[in-house]
């Protein structure tokens, strides 16, 4: 495994440096690309698991842009975004939030699990994200006109079912929309192997015991099992934890805890191994 | 002794024999004996004396705790069948003591059903019952599995071998021992006796077990375990096998039936020449019962062949814009069509058989729907391919049998009403034309009268403890405190707020009063109506799970504070779509709303479109923030107008979800219909449905699923 040891760094400066592994489904590197050169926000929409965010570092080291992260949640509002004032030693200073400092820097903006934010936060990106691509700040009294090299992105899970959150239209309708979805078989074992550096046989077996967590998906699962999951099975495996306990702890106990579909999930995983 | 005893003693019995006996054993046994005596005989004199004398015995078979369990199963008897069994149980006190390892570490079928039942869905997604049965077999749909399983000392081993029973019977239908009707041919041509079937199903065996252990190595090592515990080895096998039944024949078997190219067909070869030799044994092979198996295939395959021919007939019309056939009402099917339709079988690892097949019409590939793809794996599960008299699309006439068969005329029958008062008028849907029928379907609010509170009262009593713990949850979700930030008054500092106020007016900016936190329960504002299916297949219990579900929920609602509004909806063609007002969104949640809820029944068809777009209507006028509309079904849209059926409905039913949710209105789906997941995305949206596959579970999710939706 790569060592890695504390990096302090600014948002802005976080290049990353060594190419992500990263398996392309279908075109979405193309589109990316065509969006991103014509600057049109771009919107994510899957699954959890199924590589979004892997896919956001992957495009963020080929276009050579620092990548600025911001995890939604409810309680995110606009000056968490955009920025404030704060007092110090006596005198007050400008501190920029990830998206001002996004746009300053020309990189990329990439809101993550956009619906778990509140809809008046969301409005602040608007007129970052239609041909204007700019981001007033009203507290400094500034506009900033974003530069060629900076990109929105957010991510979106189209499955969960709460009505209460949803994403507005006013919103949706301003980005390109890129689907993703779980990798098919041979696609997913490679991911695996490479990821975990477990031999091809094991990285099958899991591969089919993922595709047998999908089957119970509405007969009692909300998920499948998602290809990060089987990542993290590996992983354990590679260390030298059995298949079966590796797949309980890594898989069966995150995807659910009613005692029977836990029963069954772990009687399909020791079946395979 | 005597105390106790005395009102059962008579000058032929007296206490003197069971005392004696009792006598040889320590003080601690005979303490046991006498308070036990003294319990049973505040219930039953008789059987204290019962119990008295056959404690000695007991005692010299099994230990205190043993004695125990033995007691208050025959109390336990008598408190449901009465004296003479519970006697019965104290007198077979040996019986008792035999089976009573048995009973310790055996595993009862009911309590680990829903895990087995899961598990095999698991394995390849198509979903099995599972139910008990006297003869462990399946007819290829059930898997009949005994209802006690206790061959060995531990509660896990029990498990596993419950497991392995199922999976041996998921594997004959998944490797094929019934697939294209070789085997049953056979059996019909010579029945075979009832030693030859068993001979025959152990050679089977061997060539499932080689299949399970290609594909699930984990499984196969837990099925051979048990072999070796129970059986002695699996046969063939040099090295677990016991020696003197690893003859050269066995091993030759294994070998040649555990070939990944072996069929039933070989098995059936290899049959042949072994008459005479009995059969091994097996823990977990149970029997094969070739009746139960050819009943259920022909009825399923004349019903896969008919849908298959149907979906046809729907391809075709696709294509052409118009139904095929239409110049021959009565014609079963379309000989013609049968040179325009082509299918072609190719590799593909996860189907039986290694193969998958794709469908041609006039020469190109043609992408099956959804429902269609479950009705060709089934036909390609059972017959191993798509036999070329099933590519013929079906006529008119199949459409009509299909469709029911009553004679009665229903548009001729119900014409006189057209007109009548209080009646409304509702748009339809019509996807081949795409656009609406004006005023297609005509809708009535039928009054249900109350029924009595029996029912009602008898739920409370049967899910008392859920009702208890759904509230709780609800009020935990009503008592959601937020704390505010940024508020003009409060209880706490908003320190956040405080700073940038602070700098903000250092540079000259206004500074904001907003600067404490407040504690407040969020308004939540919902307004909710159940739409439920009462149609006539609801018959029974899934009607009687829906009737518990609403009163789980009514019941739960009122802590929440959310309006609601509960409406039956069924249907008998365009004339006569019914909507059954339970409880209005006015209406208090009182004795007339429970007694209507009790009064829910099942009644004729399932025309969704117009209820859909009357309680959205009525959902409309509603002043709230959020607006749900809960369907409880059982299945497809559904008319006995064939012409609703199919295609038609569904569009009729997603284009009037889709005007609803242009209203402000999000639809959600509880549907206990397995085949659910293929057609629910396309009406309500990938994310707004729900299978609850049992029925018996419908009452506790229901529950479950609205807090979910609704947090």
């Amino acid at each position: 495994m790569q060592q890695h040891e504390l990096r302090v760094l600014r948002p802005e400066e976080y290049f990353i440096e060594v190419e992500p592994y990263y398996e392309p489904v279908a075109d979405e590197i193309g589109i990316f690309e065509a969006a991103y050169a014509n600057g049109l926000p771009i919107l994510l929409k899957g699954p959890t698991g199924c590589g979004k965010t892997r896919f956001m570092e992957y495009m963020a080291w080929r276009l050579k842009r620092p990548l600025i992260t911001v995890s939604c949640h409810d309680d995110l509002t606009s000056s968490d975004l955009v920025g404030r004032f704060l007092v110090k030693g006596g005198e007050t200073v400008w501190v920029d939030g990830p998206l001002a400092r996004a746009v300053r820097a020309g990189g990329i903006c990439y809101l993550d699990e956009v619906v778990e934010a509140r809809k008046d936060t969301t409005v602040v990106i608007h007129p970052l994200a239609d041909d204007r691509r700019v981001l007033p700040i009203e507290k400094l009294g500034e506009l900033l006109e974003a530069p060629d090299g900076f990109c929105l992105a957010m991510s979106y899970n189209p499955g969960y079912q709460s009505v209460l959150k949803d994403l507005k239209q006013s919103t949706r309708q301003r980005f390109v929309a890129l689907e993703f979805d779980y990798p098919g078989a041979a696609l997913e074992q490679t991911i695996v192997e490479r990821e975990s550096g477990i031999d091809p046989g094991l990285a099958r077996q899991l591969v089919k015991f993922a595709h047998m967590t999908r089957n119970l998906k509405g007969q009692g699962l909300d998920e499948g099992a998602s290809t990060r999951l089987l990542v993290h099975a590996a992983k354990l495996i590679h260390a030298g934890i059995a298949p079966v306990a590796a797949c309980r702890s890594a898989i069966a106990q995150a995807l659910t805890d009613d005692p029977d579909m836990l029963a069954a999930v772990n009687e399909l995983s020791a079946s395979l191994f | 002794m005597d105390v106790y005893l005395d009102p059962a003693l008579s000058s032929r019995r007296t206490a003197a024999g069971p005392a004696a006996a009792l006598a040889g054993f320590p003080a601690r046994e005979q303490g046991f004996v006498l308070h036990w005596g003294a319990v049973i005989a505040k219930d039953n004199a008789e059987l204290a004396y019962q119990f008295t004398a056959f404690a000695p015995q007991g005692l010299r078979l099994m230990d205190l705790p043993a004695m125990e369990s033995w007691l208050l199963y025959a109390m336990d008897l008598y408190d449901k069948k009465g004296q003479v069994p519970a006697i019965r149980a104290f007198q077979d006190v040996v019986g008792f003591a035999a089976n009573m390892q048995e009973r310790l570490a055996g595993i009862v079928l009911t309590d680990i059903a829903g895990v087995l039942e899961r598990f095999v869905c698991g394995l390849n997604g198509r979903a099995l019952k599972i139910a008990a049965g006297e003869r462990c077999h399946t007819d290829t749909e059930t898997l009949f599995l005994p209802a006690v399983v206790g061959r060995l000392a531990q509660k896990e081993a029990n498990f596993r071998l419950y497991k392995a029973m199922a999976v041996h019977q998921w594997a004959q239908g998944w490797y094929g021992t019934w697939r294209g009707g070789v085997l049953l041919d056979t059996f019909a041509r010579a029945a075979p006796s009832p030693a030859a079937l068993d001979l025959f199903h152990a050679l089977e065996t061997m060539r499932l077990d080689a299949c399970l252990a290609r594909d699930f190595p984990g499984l196969h090592r837990d099925m051979q375990a048990l072999r070796l515990a129970l059986d002695g080895g699996p046969l063939g096998d040099p090295v677990l096998g016991d020696p003197a039944q690893a003859d050269a024949v066995w091993t030759d078997l294994a070998r040649r039936l555990g070939d990944p190219a072996a069929r039933v067909g070989d098995t059936l070869d290899r049959w042949a020449g072994l008459p005479g030799r009995p059969a091994p044994p097996c823990c977990y092979r149970g029997e094969l019962v070739p009746e139960a198996v050819l009943a259920r295939m022909e009825l399923r395959a004349a019903q896969d062949r008919d849908r298959f021919r149907i979906a046809l007939a729907r391809l075709i019309e696709d294509q052409d814009r118009r139904p095929p056939g239409e110049e021959q009402p009565e014609a079963q099917t379309l000989p013609e069509t049968a040179v325009r339709l082509g299918a072609r079988a190719q590799d593909d690892p996860d189907g039986p058989e290694g193969l998958s097949y794709e469908l041609f019409l006039d020469g190109k590939p043609v992408a099956p729907p959804a429902d269609m793809v479950s009705t060709l794996e089934s036909i390609i599960q059972d017959l191993g391919e798509i036999p070329p008299e099933y590519l013929v699309a079906a006529g008119p006439g199949l459409y009509k049998r299909n469709a029911g068969g009553a004679a009665k005329d229903a548009d001729s029958a119900w014409a006189g009403t057209y007109h009548e008062e209080g009646a409304f008028a509702y748009d339809e849907w019509d996807h081949s034309r795409g656009h609406h029928r004006k005023g297609w379907c005509i809708l009535r609010e039928i009054e249900v009268k109350p029924a009595g509170l029996a029912f009602y009262h008898g739920t409370l009593r049967k899910y008392g403890g859920l009702i208890k713990s759904i509230r709780r949850t609800f009020e935990v979700l009503r008592g959601e405190d937020r704390i505010l930030k940024r508020q003009p008054y409060g209880e706490d500092v908003d320190i956040d707020a405080l700073v940038e106020a602070y700098a903000d007016g250092r540079v000259g900016l206004e500074a904001s009063d907003r600067l404490f936190t407040h504690r407040r329960q969020e308004e939540r504002n919902i307004a909710v109506m159940f739409m439920v299916d009462m149609s006539g297949s609801t018959q029974g219990w899934i009607n009687q799970a829906e009737r518990e579900a609403l009163i789980l929920l009514a019941e739960a609602l009122g802590h929440l504070g959310d309006r609601f509004a509960i409406y039956g909806f069924s249907g008998w063609t365009r004339k006569r779509c019914e909507v059954y007002p339970i409880k209005r969104f006015d209406d208090p949640y009182d004795d007339l709303a429970r007694g209507r809820i009790c009064a829910i029944e099942a009644r004729d068809y399932t025309r969704m479109g117009a209820p859909i777009r009357h309680l959205s209507k009525l959902l409309r006028g509603q002043d709230a923030r959020v607006k749900l509309l809960v369907t409880l079904s059982d299945g497809k849209p559904d008319d006995y107008d064939p012409g609703y059926r199919g295609d038609y409905g569904i569009e009729d039913t997603r284009q009037a979800l889709f005007e609803a949710r242009l209203d402000g209105i999000h639809p959600f789906c509880i549907t206990i219909d397995e085949q659910g997941p293929a057609y629910l995305p396309h009406m309500y949206g990938a994310a707004n449905y729900t299978v609850v596959a049992d029925v018996a579970r419908l009452p506790a999710k229901v529950s479950e699923i609205y807090r979910r939706l609704t947090s």
